[in-house]
């Protein structure tokens, strides 16, 4: 319990940076649920290969930590689009190849979420075994950079060398903690304010309230939830720079229990909630981080889930219990 | 990257040439000595019991590259008596090992297995093999409890966390002179058990511990706690894909105590993943260094484009130990047992014999270290 107390600063701050990745993460199981009650168990794999996409350009630039600061910023930008795009094509993908023609057919939920469990194994595995992929093209020997170890952790070489910027309560907080913590609120405000304020986000409000009463309002339902994937797959992508900043490897198989995390703080803010998103984060990499130091680490996710369920006995829909469609303008 | 004897064979003839004969005096000896004329035989194989995918896939393949290096010297040597190796990809999983157990028992022209290579598969995998008879050497699980089974069939070519635990032990208290040593475990058999006996020699000096789970990628809280204990040297139980990312977020978080973890994290993967921040590590293994023996450094380099890693060599002597056995005319599984239990040898690790409960007798362990991103050799370690 002293320990919890003399290191609470540090606690909630490496709580609250991981929080903010599982916060973004979220955001797009909150999104796909939302407008089509499914869950999109691939999301994971749009968050990983959206963090390949960050490693392979810092990998293709090569740039050494300690680089001038416009060189940094640039390198970090370019990281960042090429995240965001990864991640939203694979997402736009998945729409097309698992859902489409599923949504098209009114077919029961259940074989989408099947669907959803194949096409992440698909994916993982496919970035699991990307050395031999390249192998089938002649490219093994051209891509070493970027298909070596395919099965083992990859590092990102991070352009930003992590800095103290200010110390608190006997922890110092560095500017890649506070990088994360900002870009993960301010990100959440303005995908808020686009669901809130523009013609897409309103479509996706209407049908998430009552699809076909939106599709008869003139709504193209199609287009609505492209667009939901989408964004979805921007914010993982974002989500995925910020995690490699902060933790530095990704693996084929690091979504997983990512996907596992973010899909709690989804369920935890409330499904289908963008605002509860990022709270379910924030709440779940707090009590990960508090329960490891109360009990030990191999307590954590016990202790995570516990509150889960916890939390759900009170409150059934999550913490703040909206749903998207509901969400007023 | 799956080494086919049509290709292999010349490079081999090339490396055999270079290197005149065989490996080393001893192996020679046991096959003259074995049958006087090379032996004969039909359908006989061994099997590689590992992982060769999976997250910790690289200490598997060091393994079968060894083994496979010995089958094809021998099979280049013995035109009459071809031996194939066959392989069980675990992939490190305890739940899949119960099923390529049976599936490799199944097969009546495995008589045996260089394996299986982790403790916790070891565990699953080892009551089915000594049910049916077939012969095991591992060259890698080093869990002391899989010995103390009382299966006939289970043999271990490297010395065992009972003289790898104490190393490390010694190598915090001699050699750092550390006055806090903090002890991570990743609840494995395997990690566990060397975080206990850490924790036991190094009583007083234990200044807390932690467990964490493998797979997990945030270990900020462990980072906390180790920080606020003031220690300065951490041993990690555990494998290279976590020590990689504990390691890594203990420099971010500007702790600077030494990082002393065992075999399994000895793997160019740890340096993968960490970067830098791998720089200093100790690294202990019941393992020959590398260098240790330069002919079959070059005959592996020359078959596999890589210079051999962490147990390649103990794989090497392991499945060498079998094929003397086949040379002799132990080709079935009852005889080759036989032969194993009794067999006296020298290998290119160490002399080979193993005591009543399957542990070889002589053992050693070494310290390696984290040097300009390469993991070169320190010392061995003397314990009293």
């Amino acid at each position: 319990m002293s320990f919890l107390i003399d290191n609470f600063v540090e606690l909630t701050v490496t709580g609250l940076v991981l929080g903010a990745v599982y916060g973004l993460v979220a955001l797009g199981y909150t999104l796909v649920y939302g407008v089509l009650q499914l869950i999109n168990f691939a999301h994971s794999e749009v968050w990983m290969f959206g963090s390949f996409a960050a490693v392979w350009v810092t990998v293709a630039l090569g740039v050494a930590p300690g680089s001038a600061l416009p060189v940094v910023i640039g390198v970090l930008l370019l990281a960042l689009l090429a995240a965001m795009t990864v991640s939203g094509g694979v997402a736009l993908l998945l729409e097309r190849v698992a859902y489409r023609r599923l949504i098209r057919l009114d077919a029961p939920k259940l074989v989408a979420l099947i669907s959803a469990i194949g096409a992440s194994f698909a994916l993982a595995e496919l970035m699991g075994l990307r050395d031999r992929v390249a192998g089938w093209f002649g490219l093994r020997d051209t891509l070493d950079p970027y298909v070596r170890s395919a099965r083992d952790n990859t590092r990102f070489q991070n352009p930003l060398e992590t800095e103290g910027v200010f110390t608190v309560g006997g922890y110092t907080v560095s500017n890649v903690d506070i990088i994360i913590i900002v870009s993960a609120v301010l990100m959440m405000v303005a995908l808020d304010q686009f669901i809130r304020r523009t013609r897409t986000g309103r479509g996706i409000r209407a049908v998430a309230q009552d699809s076909e009463a939106a599709a008869l309002m003139g709504v193209n339902r199609n287009r609505i939830i492209r667009a939901t994937f989408l964004v979805g797959g921007i914010m993982a992508g974002a989500a995925a720079l910020l995690y490699l900043m902060r933790f530095g490897v990704t693996r084929w198989n690091a979504g997983f229990l990512l996907g596992v995390k973010a899909f709690t703080a989804a369920v935890l803010g409330g499904i289908g909630n963008v605002r509860g998103a990022l709270l379910g984060g924030f709440v779940l990499g707090l009590a990960e981080n508090y329960g490891s130091a109360l009990i030990g680490s191999e307590w954590r996710d016990v202790v995570a889930f516990l509150l889960l369920v916890v939390i759900l006995l009170f409150r059934p829909t999550g913490l703040l219990g909206e749903s998207l469609g509901r969400a007023r303008a | 990257m799956r080494f086919s004897v049509k290709t292999g064979a010349p490079l081999l003839a090339m490396a055999l040439a270079l290197t005149a004969c065989g490996t080393s005096g001893g192996d020679d000896d046991e096959a003259s000595g074995g049958g006087g004329e090379a032996g004969t035989c039909e359908d006989v194989a061994l099997g590689f019991f590992g992982a060769l995918t999976g997250s910790n896939a690289n200490l598997g393949i060091n393994i079968r590259n060894g083994a496979q290096l010995a089958v094809d010297q021998f099979n280049e040597e013995n035109a009459d008596c071809q031996v194939t190796l066959e392989e069980y990809d675990s992939q490190g999983d305890p739940n899949q090992a119960t099923g390529l157990a049976t599936q490799a028992i199944g097969d009546d022209t495995v008589i045996g297995i260089v394996g299986p290579a982790f403790s916790g598969e070891s565990e699953t995998a080892g009551p089915i093999f000594s049910e049916a008879g077939l012969p095991t050497i591992t060259a890698s699980a080093t869990n002391p409890a899989l010995s103390e089974n009382g299966w006939d069939t289970f043999h271990r070519i490297l010395g065992n966390d009972d003289s790898q635990g104490p190393a490390a032990s010694a190598y915090i208290s001699d050699v750092l002179q550390s006055e806090g040593v903090f002890v991570v475990d990743d609840a494995t058999a395997y990690g566990k058990g060397l975080a206990d006996i850490v924790t036991e020699d190094l009583a007083d000096a234990v200044v807390g511990e932690d467990t964490i789970q493998t797979g997990q990628t945030d270990f900020s809280a462990t980072v906390t706690a180790i920080r606020s204990s003031g220690a300065d040297a951490v041993f990690f139980g555990g494998y290279y894909p976590e020590a990689g990312l504990l390691v890594q977020q203990l420099r971010g978080g500007g702790v600077d105590a030494t990082f002393v973890a065992p075999d399994g994290v000895n793997d160019p993967g740890f340096i993968e993943a960490a970067g830098d921040a791998a720089e200093g590590a100790i690294l202990t293994c019941p393992c020959l260094p590398p260098e240790g023996n330069q002919e079959f450094a070059d005959a592996y380099q020359e078959a596999f484009d890589t210079a051999p890693k962490t147990y390649s060599a103990e794989a090497y002597d392991a499945a060498n130990v079998f094929l003397e056995g086949i040379l002799d005319g132990n080709t079935d599984r009852e005889s080759l047992l036989e032969w194993v239990n009794d067999y006296e040898g020298d290998g290119i690790t160490k002399s080979v014999a193993f005591g009543e409960s399957g542990e070889v007798e002589n053992v050693a362990v070494f310290a390696f270290k984290v040097e300009n991103g390469e993991i070169v050799s320190d010392r061995e370690i003397e314990t009293d």
